[in-house]
């Protein structure tokens, strides 16, 4: 693997007799999304302003690109830590400048940029980050969600390679978080900058992580993929994973990604040799698109319409779902073969087409920032599977077959 | 090692040690005040000169004037209000004072070197406190319990420079020119108290003021202006930037506590630095 970006060395730190981390090792690397989880009060705050330098370690070092901050030159680390960026968990604006100047302010204060260009600057994040309405207001006549935003444009006017990201969704509902971390992805993406989160928001954060960092019991004990993490073996799992997860993910209220393969283990237990499977992959085509249109929070409803809809059809003849991807939903129809599979899909396609393209639109609609129109088309695809088959070899050969199965044209819905 | 350090543990176990620890606990109380007192003096004193330097520094005219704007200028109003009374209430007083030894005519002397010299500067700064330094410590408190310093040092904006400088500046500038025009008002004060209303001489009245006022009691006067208001800003903004840092209590009970402290501090420290003040310049 590339060199870390940011690495901690044996980080401990201490508030009086009591220890807050404990020889913490962990690497962060450039241009990724790294997720800190943990139980609230374990400490990933405290780590997180180590990064960025409003903490020092009592012990251990913090390396920059390979080389500790504590024996770089002072302008050195200055140059270093100038690189990042930190979204509070309470977003901390001045209550007492509107949302522009609160944008504006790094621009005019670390810079010597001219009064015009700092104007396009702030008004390009504001644009991006859809605030145009409010960038005159103050932050306690905005929404929590409005108030996000407006932390979030600030902490990317000035174009920082790294940004640190205190518990962005918190407070918001499932599906404002969801609207938050799609959003950060966005622009993670577009900008490519290294973003660091601390979240607990257990599945849904895993869908734009990279990596996953677990602070347990003041050490760092797994770093890794979100994939990774769920054959992790360590009481975290028990204690932590499983008490923020909860059974179900919170936007769509369909099986986390763990208990649907709980779920599918138990039926593999059940069947006999030569019982058959099958698997439904669905995917909302063009997500980017979506978002760029309508917004994140429309974006989402959309997506949790479209789970909504899929769960309530698959559950009644006792399939099982859940969301594999930010866009894409997988369904387990046990005890049936491709053909049974296949005449429950047309059943399917046709209820979508007549109600449940309809609720999706109507469900970003409501949502929606502007009135722009788009199509909406979804995909899907089945394979058939058997009890000996690795359940992740039949979802890829069902994604492989998928196909356009409804479309709602923006001519139809006007 | 080991040895000692048990010969010890039953040295302080003993009744003996048990009691000198109950005699000497008032004094270790009075102790650790000093100790704290001596720390937040040293802290303070090297918070205030950060923050001095830091007012020459690029982008910081705007923010001065916007706070000279903020403790001087919504001071007027009220500055005018204190210094008219008290100029009439000393006008009534001595009056009726001098009076009795037919010295009426030393009115404007009396009216004028007392306002010039102690109340004008010791009354403005009590004033600015109340109404400016106590707002200064509320604002500083509140940003800090909610993060918007912490905000500051991530956006590498120097939270001294952006926030105390301003003001250490604007106390500066602003503490002197109310000072001047507290005398002013409170001459007239005295003028319609003593003279349009107990019919003392007019002309006497402004002679005296003319005359007995040498520049020395305006510089002296102002030069007290300017260490109050060193000392209001400094212990004004000190108070909010470390409210955080209180041992007797947390989150917006802070911030109440710091500015009432504030404004305690910063009043004790008026009246005691006059004195101080005054007798070096006397």
């Amino acid at each position: 693997m590339d060199t870390p970006l940011i690495e901690f060395k044996g980080v401990t730190k201490r508030f009086g007799p009591r220890i807050i981390l404990d020889h913490v090792n962990l690497q962060i690397y450039e241009g990724q999304v790294t997720t800190i989880i943990g139980l609230s009060g374990a400490g990933k705050s405290v780590l997180l302003k180590h990064i960025i330098g409003l903490l020092e370690p009592d012990e251990g070092a913090i390396l920059f690109r390979d080389k500790p901050l504590a024996e770089m030159k002072k302008s050195e680390a200055a140059a270093s830590l100038a690189q990042i960026s930190y979204m509070f968990q309470d977003n901390a604006l001045f209550d007492s400048m509107t949302v522009y100047e609160n944008i504006a302010l790094p621009l005019r204060e670390t810079t010597n940029l001219g009064k015009a260009e700092v104007d396009r600057r702030v008004m390009d994040r504001i644009e991006q980050t859809e605030l145009a309405d409010a960038a005159h207001k103050y932050p306690s006549e905005l929404s929590g969600g409005m108030q996000k935003r407006a932390a979030l444009a600030r902490a990317l006017v000035t174009d920082p390679h790294i940004v640190l990201f205190d518990e962005p969704t918190s407070g918001q509902d499932p599906v404002r978080k969801n609207g938050i971390l799609s959003m950060i992805a966005q622009y993670q993406r577009k900008l490519g900058f290294t973003a660091i989160l601390v979240s607990h928001e257990i599945p849904d954060v895993y869908f734009i992580s990279n990596r996953i960092l677990a602070l347990y019991d003041r050490k760092i004990v797994f770093q890794g993929t979100p994939e990774e993490l769920e054959n992790f073996d360590h009481p975290f799992q028990d204690e932590v994973i499983r008490s923020l997860e909860g059974l179900q993910q919170e936007l769509a209220g369909l099986y986390s990604k763990r208990q649907f393969k709980v779920q599918n283990h138990a039926q593999l237990k059940r069947r006999t040799r030569g019982e058959t499977y099958s698997v439904a992959v669905f995917t909302l085509e063009e997500l980017e698109t979506i978002i760029t249109s309508l917004g994140h929070e429309a974006a989402q409803e959309a997506i949790r319409s479209m789970g909504v809809y899929i769960d309530k059809h698959f559950s009644a003849i006792g399939g099982f779902s859940t969301r594999r991807n930010t866009n894409e939903f997988v369904t387990v129809l046990p005890y049936s073969d491709l053909t049974e599979a296949e005449s429950i899909l047309k059943d399917f396609v046709k209820d979508f087409h007549e109600q449940g393209i309809q609720d999706i639109w109507t469900g970003a609609h409501r949502q929606a920032a502007t009135d722009t129109c788009i199509d909406f088309v979804i995909l899907a695809g089945i394979a058939q599977g058997q009890p000996i088959v690795e359940i992740d070899s039949v979802i890829d050969s069902a994604k492989s077959q998928q196909k356009e199965i409804a479309r709602l044209r923006c001519d139809v819905r006007r | 090692m080991a040895l000692n350090a048990d010969s010890q543990n039953i040295s302080k176990s003993k009744p003996g040690w048990q009691l000198v620890t109950l005699l000497t606990r008032p004094f270790a109380v009075f102790g650790r005040t000093a100790i704290s007192w001596v720390n937040n003096l040293g802290a303070s004193a090297i918070f205030l000169l950060l923050a001095f330097l830091k007012i020459l520094r690029a982008k910081q005219l705007s923010k001065i004037v916007q706070q000279v704007y903020y403790i001087g200028a919504k001071s007027t109003m009220i500055i005018m209000l204190v210094g008219l009374f008290t100029g009439m209430v000393l006008g009534l007083q001595s009056y009726y004072a001098l009076v009795k030894f037919g010295a009426q005519g030393a009115l404007g002397t009396l009216v004028t070197l007392s306002l010039v010299r102690e109340l004008g500067p010791v009354l403005t700064a009590i004033m600015i406190t109340a109404r400016a330094g106590s707002a200064i410590t509320a604002e500083i408190g509140i940003q800090r319990i909610s993060e918007q310093i912490d905000a500051l040092d991530t956006m590498r904006i120097d939270p001294l420079r952006y926030l105390i400088s301003p003001r250490v500046a604007a106390s500066i500038i602003s503490f002197p020119l109310l000072t001047a025009l507290f005398d002013l008002i409170g001459i007239i004060g005295g003028y319609i108290s003593g003279v349009l209303l107990l019919g003392a001489n007019a002309g006497t009245y402004f002679y005296r003021v003319q005359a007995s006022t040498d520049m020395k009691d305006v510089t002296d006067g102002l030069i007290k202006a300017i260490v109050f208001a060193v000392i209001v800003a400094t212990v004004c903004c000190y108070q909010g930037y470390f409210a955080h840092m209180r041992t007797d209590s947390h989150g917006a009970k802070a911030v109440g506590l710091a500015t009432t402290s504030a404004v305690v501090i910063s009043c004790v420290l008026i009246l005691v630095s006059d004195y101080v003040v005054t007798s070096l310049l006397i």
